[in-house]
């Protein structure tokens, strides 16, 4: 057998999809951060933990009120994004004319108080969930056993990621968000109202967190804590992409998961380091990021 | 008037964390119900124990509030039994993991506060830096959480220092032997990268290879990976017949989970090195049937374990982990020895505890070795079918009882310098 630096080559393309899966999960939360930045100016530090909620909310349907998954696709993101326009509504609102660090600690509070609510009722081991029936079994793919349900979360997060660049970028929505952005007072002028684009807007981001817990909910542990795991690297991958870029965001994940993957083989230890080394050096070269335009 | 509801709404919510804040000062100075004094060699005129565990991090469902319940039901219970003639009070903290926290604590209350003994203790990290400020103020720590043996050898402080409940080569051994023996002779580890894993790694190591089993390789993943499937392929390419989960908490449960989507269990065992009854509650028996793993405690042993822990259920909500079992324990443990000697005086209690024989719901026959460690019975137990299992917490098959002299490290082998001296 063909082998690349020891292992072969069969073994590098399992984990070249591993990469794959957890790239879609890095480019659909860094997806929701590059959206309420760029439209908001706000450093959500609550994803992780919205992101989370979204899982124990999967869980709580099941659990409680037994609503399957396929249903909790749809409605947790719902209610993920309810939460986020509240939080909007009732705080957020309030800081937009501030400085970045005023937005960044209030949703680092509001985190760590969401965590804690879970934390306080469930406790830390987390809860089981079963991956659903449709989607459980495996492909064999001749040079790996992916599980369907991970082939499924790059299905998924891959159309919900194209499915925003298109609204953003090609529908008259987005031409209107857009320009609330650039310059709010003038697109007030004419008639839009900006607050509630705002508003919408945020509550689209962390619903995207919401879905990116719900697809995580059967592939790994709900636990209070899955956010807060999660979230540093999400922000670096931000960083990497350029702060707010749409497309950079996307694709920057999906590289940087499958840069992961191949450290997991070749330097384990260095897995969980390696993406903050490639975000100093990008800070080097481009400060922006690789898809940031400078202002 | 948006403003002022704003601003009741922001008050509202930071009240709430605050009163929690303020509750658990309440407790911690609210002395429990104390009996009357007597002309006793108390220091203080009271006997103060102190809780210290992680109350909110990985490690809270393991040991935390549970911990906490377990040491008030051991006062309850030995006040009742044993009338004690001197007060009794509790405190407990969070050490939030962090070795710093946890030390600064211990020494404020032995300084401050009158503390004579200190228990749970859980993270090895945390245990080592407290067994030092234990030692520096000559009280008394019983360690009922931490796994690292390095607190019975290197770092042992045999005046000061027991170690109660387990440790990585009680962990390893019984796993480690019996699944080399039946045949499962080739292992692969998945190994968390800091000290606890490393030191997991070696001693199953060895008892894999005293058994005659080879090793074929490990993997280092970070503490709190956010994913598992990448280093369960690299133990699935391994062929080896078994992958040994040589982490703990987080870590542990979501190995497990992606072994089973990653079909690993299918043609390798999984053998859990630090797992306790937590993690196959929190992951329910379908996907852990058959693990095999070590244990200090399991509340549906006999009906003296039954009786207790459902009473720790009908508190906590929860069926008691080793930790807790083993908090209650050493609590009782060090209350019966200042009862019997009338003092709370380091050395005395210490001598009285090594001179008694512990019996109890958590330990037949243990005894402290001179060395600090608790020498007790272990169980090596496999996970039930989901069809095997009764009612709910009804998990375990006892597939081996291992007796005390086996699953403890041999004094023989003591790194501990105090006892290599003589």
């Amino acid at each position: 057998m063909t082998e690349i630096f020891g292992v072969p080559v069969q073994a590098l393309f399992g984990q070249l999809m591993l990469g794959l899966v957890n790239g879609s999960f890095y480019a659909v939360l860094s997806l929701g951060l590059a959206v309420i930045f760029g439209m908001l100016n706000i450093i959500n530090f609550a994803h992780g933990a919205l992101y989370m909620a979204g899982a124990m909310l999967t869980w709580i349907g099941l659990e409680y009120l037994g609503i399957s998954y396929w249903w909790m696709l749809v409605l947790a993101p719902i209610g993920v994004g309810l939460i986020g326009i509240a939080i909007e509504r009732l705080m957020l609102q309030w800081l937009y004319k501030l400085d970045h660090l005023y937005g960044l600690l209030l949703t680092f509070g509001l985190a760590l108080m969401i965590e804690g609510l879970f934390r306080d009722l469930y406790g830390v081991a987390g809860q089981p969930y079963s991956i659903p029936e449709e989607l459980s079994g495996a492909f064999n793919l001749g040079f790996m056993f992916l599980p369907k349900y991970r082939a499924w979360v790059i299905v998924a997060s891959l159309s919900v990621c194209l499915f925003t660049w298109f609204m953003i970028e090609k529908t008259r929505l987005g031409a209107y968000l857009r320009a609330a952005t650039e310059n709010p007072k003038l697109t007030q002028a004419f008639g839009i109202n900006v607050p509630l684009m705002v508003m919408l807007t945020y509550g689209f981001g962390v619903g995207l967190a919401g879905f990116a817990g719900v697809l995580a909910a059967p592939a790994s542990q709900i636990s209070p804590l899955m956010g807060s795991n999660l979230i540093i690297v999400v922000f670096a991958v931000v960083v990497i992409g350029g702060m707010g870029s749409i497309l950079g965001s996307v694709v920057t994940g999906l590289s940087l998961g499958i840069i992961e993957g191949m450290t997991k083989v070749f330097w384990p230890e260095a897995s969980a380091t390696v993406v903050f080394m490639i975000m100093a050096v990008v800070l080097m070269i481009r400060p922006a990021g690789l898809f940031g335009r400078e202002k | 008037m948006m403003k002022r509801k704003l601003l009741a709404l922001t008050l509202s919510a930071l009240l709430i964390p605050a009163s929690g804040a303020v509750l658990a000062q309440a407790k911690e100075k609210a002395p429990a119900k104390a009996a009357a004094p007597a002309k006793m060699n108390i220091s203080g005129d009271v006997v103060k124990i102190a809780v210290l565990t992680d109350m909110s991090g990985v490690y809270s469902d393991l040991g935390g509030k549970g911990s906490v319940i377990a040491a008030e039901m051991a006062i309850e219970d030995f006040k009742a039994q044993a009338k004690p003639k001197f007060k009794i009070e509790l405190v407990s903290a969070d050490h939030q993991n962090k070795a710093d926290i946890g030390s600064n604590k211990v020494r404020e209350w032995f300084d401050t506060q009158g503390v004579d003994m200190v228990t749970d203790v859980l993270n090895s990290a945390v245990a080592l830096a407290v067994a030092k400020v234990t030692t520096e103020k000559n009280k008394i720590m019983i360690n009922a959480g931490a796994a690292s043996t390095r607190l019975t050898n290197e770092d042992c402080a045999p005046n000061n220092v027991v170690h109660y409940v387990y440790d990585t080569y009680a962990l390893a051994n019984g796993p480690g032997k019996a699944v080399t023996k039946q045949g499962k002779d080739t292992w692969f580890f998945l190994t968390a990268d800091y000290a606890f894993g490393a030191s997991l790694e070696k001693d199953t190591t060895d008892a894999v290879k005293a058994s005659g089993g080879k090793v074929l390789g490990s993997v280092r993943h970070p503490l709190n990976a956010s994913d598992f499937s990448s280093f369960l392929l690299q133990a699935q390419a391994s062929k080896a017949k078994v992958v040994g989960l040589a982490n703990a908490g987080g870590d542990t449960i979501n190995s497990i989970k992606a072994a089973n989507e990653f079909g690993l269990t299918k043609n390798q065992t999984i053998v859990g090195l630090l797992t306790t009854i937590i993690d196959i509650h929190a992951l329910g028996l379908p996907t852990t049937q058959g693990m095999m793993f070590t244990e200090g405690y399991y509340w549906n042993l006999n009906n003296e374990t039954r009786e207790w822990s459902r009473k720790f259920f009908s508190r906590h909500k929860k069926m008691p982990s080793m930790l807790h079992a083993g908090t209650y324990s050493a609590v009782t443990t060090y209350l019966k020895a200042v009862q019997a000697t009338g003092t709370d005086d380091t050395a005395t209690v210490m001598k009285q505890m090594r001179a008694t024989p512990i019996n109890d719901v958590f330990a037949k026959g243990g005894r402290i070795r001179e060395d600090g460690r608790m020498v007790h019975d272990m169980y090596l137990v496999e996970v039930k079918k989901p069809s095997e299992s009764k009612e709910p917490w009804d998990y375990y098959n006892i597939k081996q009882v291992i007796p005390a002299e086996q699953a403890f490290q041999p004094m023989a082998l003591s790194r501990c310098p105090a006892v290599m001296k003589k």
